[in-house]
């Protein structure tokens, strides 16, 4: 299978990109790693008229220690963020998913950045930032703005960027009190029929689930559950409040539900929530 | 467009669409078919190579991805022709095939694997292999070859010549 035919522009620095994301308009792709959108077009579900390959922007491949969160460039791979000493320490939660999204040939190529611009709710890393109340920062035309992870994810496959912003940092809260990553699928390199993460953080407690609607959800009946006194096992009943899971081969919509409650439930009891 | 890739230390340099992808620059503008495609989804792993020494699926890359970086391919694994990579010899020791389609890209992911964590448990070992499959189910003597060529290079071993 091979993809249908595109323009190729290599951009050399993220302004570059963001002025031929204008130049090219909305049938215009960013490409970073691939591992989303290659497959999709070699399906021809997508057909980009022009990629803009930002792959080699190695300036925004890091994780640094901010003093009040974790700054990490939308092009660190998720090999980086798994052997990331800043997030061993900082943010584990982040170490760990990472070495749990697709297989090592997967993590040698995709990106924090891509994964979250991509927007797709069975996506592991989404769930965690969205969790973390992380910041998502764009860059455009007019230069740069914050996004709130809670309104970055818009509908399935789609965000709060615009066609002509290219994502250029993800910042997280340091998590180093408890946390846990619950990821329910039937073979090793396959996305999640469920996923659950908790996380506790100075000022927080998030959990979110994956793959439990069109975009990644705060699970935020859980969440009110635990800030008015309820144990792990009590909150969790509530974790499939307000989902709208999907329906396919691997799942019911009440069998994702059931999911949802108990991988909530052993997130809760391995992050001490 | 032109793209230009150093194979097995060897440069090459074609002029391709660029949708070409990685895996057919390979095997039809370099005309080296020892790297198999499998599923062409990125699931199998038959096309796996390294990228700049690290294991990719070439099936998703576009060869424009690869221009002025390093490729391997299992023809390049062995320092000449008639010898062995060490994990090739494992291979053959070990009985770690049947079929043998997907032993090229099982090769090349285990030898990366290795690259990043030379002393593997059998756990480990097994976990960096979930990103290829081997529908003969051959897994059990894939991972003792594998677990042997660790412990071949760990004695120091210098592994393989025919």
């Amino acid at each position: 299978m091979i993809p249908a035919k595109f323009d190729y522009y290599r951009a050399d620095s993220a302004d570059e990109a963001i002025s031929l994301l204008g130049e090219h308009g909305e049938d215009a792709k960013l490409l970073a790693g691939g591992h989303s959108l290659l497959p999709l077009m070699k399906l021809r579900l997508a057909t980009p008229s022009a990629l803009i390959d930002v792959g080699r922007l190695s300036d925004l491949s890091y994780v640094r220690d901010a003093g009040d969160h974790i700054a990490i460039g939308a092009l660190t791979r998720h090999r980086d963020l798994q052997v990331s000493p800043v997030l061993a320490t900082h943010v584990p939660v982040l170490a760990h998913v990472a070495g749990l999204v697709g297989d090592p040939q997967v993590r040698h190529r995709g990106t924090i950045g891509g994964s979250l611009a991509h927007g797709d709710p069975a996506s592991d890393l989404p769930a965690v930032v969205l969790a973390l109340g992380g910041t998502l920062v764009a860059r455009g035309p007019g230069g740069e703005r914050q996004i709130d992870a809670g309104s970055f994810f818009r509908g399935f496959l789609e965000t709060a960027l615009a066609p002509d912003e290219l994502l250029v940092e993800i910042r997280v809260p340091k998590c180093e009190a408890g946390w846990s990553y619950q990821k329910f699928n039937r073979r090793a390199q396959d996305w999640a029929i469920v996923g659950a993460v908790a996380t506790r953080y100075a000022g927080g407690t998030g959990v979110a689930l994956v793959n439990m609607g069109p975009t990644p959800v705060r699970a935020a009946a859980v969440e009110s559950a635990l800030a008015s006194g309820a144990g792990a096992a009590q909150a969790a009943e509530a974790a499939a409040e307000g989902t709208e899971p999907t329906d396919d081969l691997n799942a019911s919509p009440e069998y994702r539900r059931h999911l949802a409650r108990t991988l909530v439930r052993r997130a809760l009891e391995e992050a001490g929530l | 467009m032109k793209v230009s890739v150093e194979i097995n230390g060897r440069a090459v340099s074609h002029d391709v669409e660029p949708r070409t992808l990685l895996v057919h620059y390979i095997r039809d503008h370099a005309g080296l078919t020892g790297t198999n495609i499998g599923c062409d989804t990125t699931s199998c792993g038959a096309c796996t190579v390294l990228l700049d020494g690290e294991s990719v699926k070439s099936c998703t890359l576009l060869a424009a991805q690869a221009d002025g970086r390093r490729v391997t391919t299992i023809e390049g694994l062995a320092p000449e022709t008639g010898d062995w990579h060490p994990m090739q010899e494992a291979f053959r020791q070990h009985h770690a095939l049947q079929c043998g389609y997907c032993t090229p890209g099982m090769v090349m992911a285990a030898v990366s694997l290795l690259d990043e964590i030379p002393d593997p448990t059998e756990a480990q070992v097994r976990e960096g292999l979930e990103g290829n499959l081997c529908r003969c189910t051959g897994y059990h003597n894939i991972v003792k070859a594998v677990l042997a060529a660790a412990s071949a290079a760990k004695a120091g071993s210098a592994g393989g010549r025919r």
